[in-house]
């Protein structure tokens, strides 16, 4: 399987909304070592100036993957999952993510570079809240190695 | 009346460390951030694909040792104020069954923007001796 440099451009979603709560942020943050009480405690989130608990940074790959999956699926993109490791990833916050938020994503092929029989492929995820406000963008890069 | 926790821009020093700790992953800590994460890619629990693929056994989640950072510079910065944070995955980290993979995590300024008052902080993490994450960056907003 090789990876197909015409995919770059294509664009995947919008999927149906992620919809974040609180019992999520909570199992996340436990998960990551995040000790802040605005994770847990509304109260603690309300006092920081947040309507509801407060995701952590990372949290929104959570929502990133499922749009991702739909590139790394597409039989016309080539990408072969077994040879898949992740190169880098980057989140850019326009707020953080609060419980409650109800998050449309979109997904973009950005990007495709081949060299030495490895294939970058960088992924955009667009997150917009139920308003169509942005609140982050995720890029991520995967090396997909080419079966000999 | 609300308190933010952002971090004061005055007095801080490029170099500055502001948060460091030592976690120790275990297979545990690996199955716990698959559920929360949904990633249960088989390479971050079974050995015996993970070997398959050419690993030397289980290795953790990149985007694990990922959060972790962030949760480091977020016990500085305070929660919600981190707005970029980028890594390159360069070394895996193999957890071993029974035992544990210790990573030393250390978050120091490495630039401070005046006009729009936020505190790029560098993080280096460790494992066995060598870097596990290229150019982590972490953008903080602050006071």
């Amino acid at each position: 399987m090789t990876v197909n440099l015409d995919a770059v451009g294509r664009s995947y979603g919008p999927f149906e909304p992620y919809e974040v709560t609180r019992v999520k942020i909570r199992e996340f943050a436990d998960a990551v070592d995040a000790w802040s009480g605005a994770h847990r405690d509304v109260a603690i989130a309300q006092a920081e100036g947040y309507e509801d608990l407060v995701a952590p940074t990372t949290f929104a790959v959570i929502i990133a993957q499922k749009a991702e999956f739909h590139v790394v699926t597409d039989p016309e993109v080539g990408v072969d999952f077994s040879m898949v490791v992740h190169a880098d990833e980057r989140f850019t916050h326009v707020r953080p993510l609060v419980a409650g938020d109800v998050i449309y994503t979109t997904v973009h092929i950005d990007d495709i570079k081949q060299r030495a029989g490895i294939s970058m492929v960088t992924s955009r995820t667009e997150l917009v809240d139920a308003d169509g406000a942005p609140v982050s963008t995720v890029v991520s890069t995967l090396a997909v190695r080419e079966a000999a | 009346m609300t308190e933010s926790t952002s971090p004061s821009f005055e007095g801080l020093d490029k170099g500055q460390v502001v948060a460091e700790r030592e976690v120790a992953f275990t297979r545990d800590t690996l199955v716990r951030y698959a559920g929360a994460s949904g990633d249960f890619n088989p390479i971050h629990y079974n050995d015996v694909i993970a070997q398959e693929v050419g690993l030397p056994g289980v290795i953790a989640h990149g985007m694990l040792t990922m959060g972790v950072g962030a949760s480091v510079v977020e016990e500085w910065a305070g929660a919600g104020n981190v707005s970029d944070y980028q890594v390159r995955f360069t070394r895996p980290i193999p957890v071993p069954n029974p035992g544990e993979a210790t990573v030393l995590i250390k978050a120091v300024i490495g630039a401070l923007d005046e006009e729009r008052r936020t505190a790029r902080v560098d993080l280096t993490v460790e494992f066995d001796g060598a870097k596990v994450l290229g150019k982590a960056q972490a953008v903080v907003d602050c006071e």
